[in-house]
């Protein structure tokens, strides 16, 4: 049964997309000034660690978001243009490295999440790199993360409004314009939530801490970790897409065993 | 092969006057002989049948105990697991369905293989026989004329008059089902100048500093969560969504140059379709989204439909900062918000 | 008096019987069961479809009733106290708080819920198939003509009464349900405006909503259901239940099982399996999470936000609907009032136009037909091909539309996007019932012909002979009379131009008629006749020339016009 009530919706087809214009946010993070980021930068990461990551960056970044991370014009190799990385912060890296989103595979409408390519140190060093080009959100601390102090209800009540419409009620996903979707949010960490809403990444918008503050956002991972630890009280969940499911599960389901039972029932006896 | 399988399209008379076409119809070998099963045949297949029955009549009886053993044995209460009411769902859901399938199974494998099962023909019996329809034309025509409705035509028509009348009180006493009525309430919101965008749900103001790049907050106005009727109804017309663009990105119109505020704009949240709150922005297309009919609005062009049923752009609010850095409205919205109504003009 | 001296000289033994000898004389019981006791019921799996709608109305009404007990349908608000922990606290109204209560803090109310709302989604289902049966088999003619109507007014009836239960619960999904529509209420010319008001009384959500459509659910709609099931049913004893064509079946006769005890049996039977299939959707799979949706608020909304499934045709006709083409909005401005076609159209003109087709159908086709005789024994689908064409284009019309309102599902789920899909079913919305009309008219024509082909030559073994010239040849096995009658026994009636009046003129209206004849009779396959079938059997006793007999004998009936 909990087999059943998971959130299927890890494309199997793990087409890993080029993620269009990710972090034009965090450049403009840098031209329109930040705020309430003050606090942003309690990571501290050392020299060697910024070291580490450009090389890294370097490697494997580089082609798309341009030497030094200032963005790139659409290369000559079909490479699309990769955003300036400048000011977009460690947490921006986090989730995009983190989830495997980065680097990309191919070019498509949205970056996909994929088996991550780099390890924890690694992902830790081009953080490092990306943090020190600009000021921009940082990796979010335990204490924000700490569920056991969260409001599930507070959290449910901020995530209905402003993250439902585009992640369904039961953070089950949902569609966006011509090919973008909102991903279901079940099985994803804390902390990669955390960095999504501060971040923006690709069409998300951004959630700062004066629109939603720290204890706020705590609230909505409560929420979620909450609802999806919990599972469906009335069997299986069927995806929580609503009555879309429900309906196509009654017109195969429900009525071919009825159907059978017709016929098993008008049959003549051997 | 097709040939031979093509009837004649043309041969004659209609459906209705097919009577010619009888002659060429095969003959009706009538009911097939009854074959006998096999509980009719073989005593033991019979006793075996009669077994099966009280079997299934005995799985409903365990059925129904699984019932109350799910809902005796688990208790609601506030310490109670979401798995737990699962489970108990589950054992009241197998109880009830075991207890129904032992015996609707039953009784139909008892009529199956047990009861009778030589097939009955009976006559089918006219709807209406002619003689029936003569009694009855008779009948009401003595009804009609005893009754003197056909020979007194003005007590006939004051009737009619009457009756009509005596129906529209049924109908007018439902005027009150609203105590307002009147459709300008729709052109009216919370809005007005100098009141704040707050966030929703908390209602708490927002600075203008506080709309970052990218950034979307749902917004409803200041005072609306302290209001203690209309609440729902002040901010179904009321929310509003609020983004900051590069000022360079916007197309404005004439007119509405000083209605955003160094990019920070915004708009009604409820579709001009029929009235869903469009809140899904994407930060990089500057593309709003309804979910419900998936009309899609470019904020780039002042909310401009670029595809989807919704015809018209979402209405704009206007908005400006106080004195205290606080975003605030600069006069209500200049068209009514939501769907198209008769009198919306 | 002598009534009195007839009861005088029965004198029950037992006790079961003097009970049942003074109900009896009190009601006129004998009479009942003398009608009743032994009627025929024709056995058929595809007959069984009206006895599923009326058992999950049975189940809904029990299932119903107990949620009754613990439901408030006030529009109060309050801030929830139960036992679900991620809306403790949280403001809503009594009536979402109530439902809440049967969901986590009833013992079996959650259970129950489910039950109701599984049922629901059966009892419209079952209507629906049952009335595609009845159409596909042209059980809707004369003297059903009445019946079939009887049957779509209970139709609407359990659309309405499925409406009006969504939106009792006040969450967050069926609150924008009922927000849309408001939408479309106020699309009406002239009254929309009012209609929206006095129906929320006053603004939009206001706090009368729930209340009144509780009243709607729970006493007038179904008191209409019910009176329109006894009338139903009422009709059915009247006209007595259709039955296949076959060998023994004729117009004058209906062959089957008595109601005592077989088919008393069968049918009370079926209930509990009915209500086992209900239970065990309810035990299984969870419908409708409330808590997952949270209370009603205009402010928020969930990605894939839809209605149960019997309204998905009108919102995917709204969502197919494009308010601006070009430059040119559907939205119009006329003299100081609001038109909105881009509402109007989709909510209105689909579901008018199928459901004045459902109820003018019979009067259609006896128009064209000409054919005013009774009909009890039903059409097979093939051999009423051009019926069955066009029911499928509408069954295909529909089911686009009811794509189209999961076209975001449709688009996350096969990767696709949202707005390529509502393009295709764009062009399906026009296509689809076309396609399908032509597709279906040729496989009942194709099987039509199958039929004949097997009456003609029987049946393939598969047994492959070579015969002493060296060819191979596939044994055909002839049918039995019985078999061979069910394939030769129909009616298939033919082309009926136009007819001139008795003024020797034919009207324009008459013109048409032939035309739609000429349509529904163009292409037919005749039945064999008896003469054919002699014609392929004389050649038949050397089956190497077997297809070339039955050749011949096309060619003789075709140059016998």
């Amino acid at each position: 049964m909990k087999a059943l009530s998971q959130r299927r919706r890890h494309p199997l087809a793990a087409i890993a997309l080029l993620l269009l214009g990710l972090l034009v946010t965090g450049g403009l993070y840098a031209v329109a000034g930040t705020v309430n980021e003050a606090k942003a930068q309690t990571t501290t990461y050392s020299a060697q660690d910024v070291e580490q990551g450009e090389k890294l960056f370097v490697a494997n970044c580089a082609t798309c978001h341009g030497i030094n991370a200032v963005g790139a014009e659409p290369g000559a190799h079909g490479f699309q243009a990769g955003p300036s990385l400048i000011g977009v912060g460690a947490a921006a890296v986090d989730f995009q490295v983190g989830t495997g989103r980065m680097p990309m595979q191919m070019s498509g409408p949205q970056a996909q999440v994929k088996p991550k390519q780099f390890d924890e140190e690694q992902t830790r060093q081009l953080a490092a790199y990306v943090a020190s080009l600009g000021a921009g959100p940082a990796v979010p601390s335990e204490e924000v993360l700490d569920t056991t102090k969260g409001n599930a209800a507070k959290g449910g009540e901020l995530f209905r409004t402003n993250c439902a419409m585009c992640h369904n009620a039961a953070a089950a996903g949902g569609a966006l314009t011509r090919g973008k979707f909102a991903p279901a949010l079940g099985g994803v960490t804390g902390e990669h939530i955390y960095e999504a809403m501060v971040t923006g990444p690709q069409n998300m918008p951004v959630f700062n801490d004066a629109n939603i503050s720290p204890e706020g956002k705590r609230d909505i991972i409560t929420f979620l970790h909450t609802i999806e630890e919990q599972g469906s009280p009335g069997g299986a969940a069927l995806g929580s897409l609503g009555p879309v499911s429900e309906g196509l599960l009654l017109w195969t389901g429900g009525l071919a065993v009825i159907i059978g039972f017709t016929i098993w029932l008008t049959q003549r006896s051997s | 092969m097709g040939d031979h399988s093509h009837g004649d399209p043309n041969t004659s008379g209609t459906v209705a006057t097919a009577g010619q076409a009888e002659v060429e119809k095969f003959q009706d070998p009538g009911l097939p002989p009854h074959r006998p099963r096999l509980a009719d045949k073989d005593p033991r297949a019979e006793k075996r049948a009669e077994r099966q029955v009280a079997i299934l009549f005995a799985i409903s009886m365990l059925g129904t105990l699984l019932f109350f053993v799910g809902y005796f044995a688990i208790q609601l209460d506030e310490t109670t697991a979401i798995s737990t009411l699962r489970l108990q769902n589950l054992l009241l859901g197998m109880g009830t369905a075991f207890a129904m399938f032992g015996i609707g199974i039953g009784i139909v494998h008892w009529a199956k293989t047990l009861m009778p099962d030589h097939e009955v023909a009976e006559e089918r019996h006219e709807i209406r026989p002619e003689e029936d329809r003569q009694v009855a034309e008779k009948m009401i025509g003595q009804i009609l004329d005893e009754s003197g409705i056909k020979r007194r035509p003005l007590i006939r028509n004051t009737l009619i008059g009457a009756g009509v009348l005596a129906i529209l009180p049924a109908i007018g006493i439902f005027r009150d089902l609203s105590q307002n009525l009147n459709p300008d309430i729709l052109r009216q919101t919370m809005w007005a100048k100098g009141v704040r965008l707050a966030r929703d749900p908390e209602g708490t103001p927002i600075k203008a500093a506080d709309v970052t790049m990218g950034s979307a907050f749902h917004v409803i106005p200041e005072g609306l969560n302290d209001l203690h009727e209309g609440k729902l109804e002040a901010k179904a017309k009321a929310v509003v969504l609020l983004m900051r663009l590069d000022p360079a990105d916007l197309n404005i119109s004439p007119g509405r140059e000083d209605w955003n505020y160094n990019g920070i704009v915004a708009y009604s949240k409820i579709c001009t379709h029929v009235g869903c709150p469009v809140a899904l922005y994407e930060q990089q297309t500057h593309h709003l989204l309804c979910p419900c009919h998936q009309s899609t609005f470019d904020l780039t062009h002042e909310c401009k439909v670029i595809f989807g049923p919704a015809a018209r752009p979402l209405p704009q609010l206007p908005i400006t900062v106080d004195s205290e850095g606080y975003l605030v409205a600069q006069s209500d919205f200049h068209s009514p918000v939501g769907p198209s109504f008769w009198e919306r003009g | 008096m002598s009534a009195t001296s007839s009861t005088e000289n029965y004198v029950p033994k037992t006790s079961v019987g003097r009970i049942a000898n003074f109900v009896d004389s009190r009601t006129g019981g004998s009479a009942m069961v003398k009608e009743l006791g032994r009627k025929i019921f024709p056995d058929h799996w595809s007959f069984m479809f009206g006895e599923v709608a009326l058992y999950s109305f049975v189940i809904l009404l029990l299932s119903g009733t107990f949620l009754t007990f613990f439901f408030n349908p006030s529009m109060a608000e309050t801030h929830y106290t139960g036992s679900y922990v991620p809306l403790q606290g949280v403001e809503m109204s009594v009536a979402y708080a109530s439902t809440l209560d049967i969901s986590f803090d009833v013992r079996g109310g959650l259970f129950m819920r489910q039950v109701h709302h599984w049922a629901a989604l059966l009892f419209v289902a079952s209507v629906s198939v049952h009335m595609l049966r009845v159409f596909f088999t042209g059980a809707f003619r004369r003297p059903r003509e009445l019946n079939w109507v009887v049957g779509g007014v209970l139709l609407i009836l359990a659309l309405a009464a499925g409406f009006t239960g969504y939106s009792l619960p006040d969450d967050l999904l069926s609150g924008n349900g009922l927000r849309i529509i408001d939408g479309v209420i106020k699309a009406i010319p002239l009254v929309g405006t009012y209609i929206s008001m006095l129906l929320f009384g006053g603004e939009f959500p206001g706090t009368a909503i729930v209340g009144r459509l509780y009243v709607l659910h729970i006493l007038l709609v179904p008191a209409m259901i019910l009176l329109m099931i006894a009338i139903h049913l009422f009709m059915l004893i009247v006209h007595k239940h259709t039955q296949y064509p076959g060998p023994g079946r004729t117009e004058n006769n209906v062959v089957g099982y008595p109601v005592g005890p077989v088919y008393a049996a069968k049918a009370g039977g079926f209930f509990f399996i009915v209500f086992g299939v209900v239970a065990l959707l309810a035990a299984n799979f969870q419908i409708l999470p409330i808590w997952d949706y949270g209370p009603y608020d205009p402010s928020p909304i969930s990605a894939g936000t839809q209605p149960d499934w019997y309204i998905g045709f009108v919102d995917g006709a709204l969502r197919l609907m494009p308010g601006v083409i070009g430059n040119f909005p559907f939205e119009f401005v006329i003299l100081g009032h609001t038109l909105s076609l881009n509402v109007l159209l989709p909510a209105l003109v689909p579901a008018g136009i199928l459901f004045t087709l459902l109820f003018t159908w019979p009067w259609i086709e006896r128009w064209v037909t000409r054919d005013d005789r009774e009909h009890h024994l039903l059409d097979r689908p093939r051999n009423a091909p051009t019926r069955t064409g066009i029911g499928v284009a509408g069954v295909i019309w529909y089911c686009v539309m009811w794509a189209a309102a999961s076209s975001d599902l449709i688009a996350t789920h096969f990767h696709v996007s949202l707005n390529d899909v509502t393009y295709w079913l764009r062009v399906l919305f026009f296509l689809g019932p076309i396609v399908g009309y032509i597709v279906a008219k040729r496989i009942a024509l194709a099987l039509q012909r199958k039929d004949r082909e097997i009456a003609l030559h029987g049946r393939e073994t598969g047994r492959i002979v070579r015969l002493p010239h060296g060819e191979f040849i596939e044994v055909h096995e002839p049918l039995d009379d019985y078999h061979q009658f069910r394939l030769v026994n129909f009616e298939s009636p033919e082309v009926l131009p136009a007819q001139p009046d008795a003024n020797g003129r034919i009207s324009g209206k008459e013109k048409l008629r032939g035309r739609l004849s000429r349509l529904f009779f163009e292409d037919r396959v005749a039945p064999v006749t008896p003469a054919e079938l002699e014609a392929a059997h004389e050649h038949g006793h050397h089956p190497a020339i077997e297809e070339t007999a039955a050749e011949t004998a096309a060619e003789t009936q075709v140059t016998g016009r």
